[in-house]
C-alpha cells in the first residue's frame, strides 16, 4: 500500500469511528461554545473596540477548543495496544502522523466554523478588510496548532499528567503562530494595515514546523 | 542612570551566558539525535538547567533596571525581552518534559523538543520584530555609550559568570553521571534478586 494510501486510510478510519460515536465531538462542541459565552460575558466591548481585540479573542477561544480536541488524538490508540501494533507493522511513522495531523485539522476546523458565527453575532462584527483573506490565515493558523499539538500530544503520551503537558509544550513554541494568526486577522477586520506579512510568516511557521515533525516523528513514536 | 546602572553588570553577563548555554544544549540535542551518545544527552540536560537559571536572572534583573530607567516594568513590544521570555519559556516546558516523562527514551523526546524551540527562535524574533514596527515603542531614553574602562569591567564580568557556569555544569554533570551509574546498579539489583 501506497504511503498516501496507509494516510487516507488511517484518517478515513479515524473520521468514521468518530462519525459513529460521536462522543468526542459531541464534547467538543458544546466546549466552544461554552469557551464563546464566556468570552463575551467577560469582555464586553463596544462595537469599533471590538474589531480591535477580536482577533485575540477568537483566536484564544481556538486555542483552548484545539487543545481539548489534540488531547484525544491519541486516546483511541492506547486502548488495546494500537499504537504498538502500529510500529510493528511495516508501515511509515509518517503516515500514520499525517493521518492524525489532517483528522485533527477536520475536527479544529468544524469547531471553528461553530465558533465564528457565535463570535460574529456576540462581537457583531464585520470586517472592514478583504474578507476572503481570512479562509488562507484560519487555514494556515489552524494548521500550525495543529500539526505541533499533534506531535506534541504523542511526546505527552510517555509521561505524567498527560493533559496538561501538551498545552505546556505547545505554547511556547505556538507564540509566532499566535502573533501571527491574531495580528493578521486584527488587520483585517480592523482594515488597518496588511495582513501580508503575517500571512508570509505563518506559511514559513507551517513548513518549518510540518517538515521538523515529519523528521521527528519517527523518533518519537518509537520512544516506549 | 545612577547606581540602578550597575545591574547592567549581572544583567548582560547572564544574558550571554544564558545564550551560550542554550547554544551548547541545541548542539549537543541535535548530536544526540544523530550518534545516541549519552554524554551528549548529559550535556544537554546540563547546560539546560543552568541556562534556565541563567535566564531567569535576566528576566528578574530586567524589570528591576526598567522600572526605575524607562519607567515601566515591562515593554510589550521590545524584541529582545520577548524573545528571551520565549526562549526561557521553552527551556522551562524542556525541563517540565525532562522532569514528567515516564519513557525510557526520554533523552529522545528531549532533544527532538530543544529542535523544536531552536527552529522556533528565528521565528519568534522576526514576529516581534514586525509587531514592534506597527505598535509605537514606549520612549526609551539615555544612549547607550559604554566608556571603554567600563567596557573591560563588563567583560571581566562575563569571564567571571562563564567560569562560575562551567563549575556548575561540571558539577551537575559529575553528578548526572553517578546518579545514573546508581540507578543502573539498583535497577540490575532488583532485576537479578526477582530472578532468584
Amino acid at each position: 500500500m501506497s504511503f498516501f494510501g496507509i494516510t487516507r486510510t488511517t484518517l478515513t478510519k479515524d473520521v468514521r469511528l468518530e462519525w459513529r460515536s460521536k462522543d468526542a465531538i459531541n464534547a467538543m462542541l458544546f466546549f466552544s461554545l461554552l469557551v464563546v459565552v464566556i468570552f463575551s460575558f467577560s469582555f464586553d466591548p463596544t462595537a469599533e473596540e471590538s474589531r480591535r481585540i477580536a482577533g485575540g479573542l477568537v483566536w484564544v477561544a481556538f486555542l483552548l477548543a484545539a487543545i481539548v480536541a489534540l488531547n484525544q488524538t491519541w486516546a483511541r490508540e492506547l486502548r488495546n495496544q494500537v499504537l504498538d501494533a502500529y510500529r510493528v507493522s511495516p508501515a511509515p511513522a509518517n503516515a500514520l502522523f499525517l493521518a492524525k495531523a489532517f483528522g485533527n485539522f477536520i475536527f479544529v476546523t468544524v469547531l471553528e466554523a461553530l465558533m465564528t458565527p457565535l463570535f460574529i453575532v456576540f462581537y457583531k462584527l464585520r470586517a472592514l478588510g478583504p474578507t476572503w483573506e481570512l479562509l488562507p490565515i484560519a487555514a494556515l493558523g489552524t494548521w500550525a496548532l495543529v500539526v505541533n499539538g499533534t506531535f506534541f500530544a504523542a511526546i505527552s503520551l510517555r509521561t505524567r499528567s498527560r493533559e496538561i503537558m501538551l498545552p505546556l509544550l505547545l505554547f511556547p513554541i505556538s507564540i509566532p503562530a499566535l502573533l501571527g494568526m491574531v495580528n493578521a486577522t486584527t488587520a483585517i477586520l480592523t482594515g488597518e494595515g496588511s495582513a501580508r506579512f503575517w500571512i508570509a510568516l505563518l506559511v514559513a511557521y507551517d513548513v518549518v514546523f510540518t517538515i521538523a515533525c515529519l523528521l521527528l516523528f519517527e523518533t518519537v513514536l518509537e520512544a516506549e | 542612570m545612577g547606581d540602578v546602572q550597575r545591574i547592567f553588570y549581572y544583567h548582560v553577563p547572564s544574558a550571554w551566558t544564558a545564550f551560550l548555554l542554550f547554544l551548547i544544549n541545541f548542539v549537543a540535542s541535535v548530536v544526540f539525535l544523530i550518534r545516541r551518545d549519552t554524554k551528549a544527552d548529559i550535556l544537554a540536560l546540563v547546560t539546560a538547567e543552568v541556562g534556565v537559571v541563567f535566564c531567569t536572572v535576566v528576566m528578574a534583573t530586567g524589570p528591576i533596571w526598567a522600572r526605575p530607567v524607562w519607567g515601566i516594568w515591562w515593554a510589550p513590544t521590545d524584541i529582545r525581552l520577548n524573545s528571551t521570555l520565549v526562549l526561557w519559556l521553552i527551556y522551562v516546558s524542556y525541563l517540565v518534559l525532562r522532569r514528567f516523562s515516564t519513557s525510557s527514551k526520554t533523552a529522545s523526546l528531549a532533544a527532538a523538543l530543544a529542535v523544536f524551540g531552536a527552529l522556533d527562535v528565528p521565528l519568534v524574533y522576526f514576529s516581534i520584530w514586525f509587531f514592534r514596527t506597527q505598535h509605537p515603542s514606549p520612549v526609551i531614553g539615555g544612549g547607550g555609550y559604554l566608556y571603554p574602562a567600563m567596557a573591560r569591567a563588563l567583560l571581566i564580568n562575563w569571564a567571571a559568570f562563564l567560569c562560575l557556569a562551567w563549575l556548575v555544569c561540571w558539577t551537575r554533570y559529575r553528578l548526572e553521571v553517578v546518579t545514573r551509574e546508581v540507578e543502573e546498579a539498583q535497577a540490575l539489583e532488583s532485576l537479578l534478586e526477582g530472578s532468584r
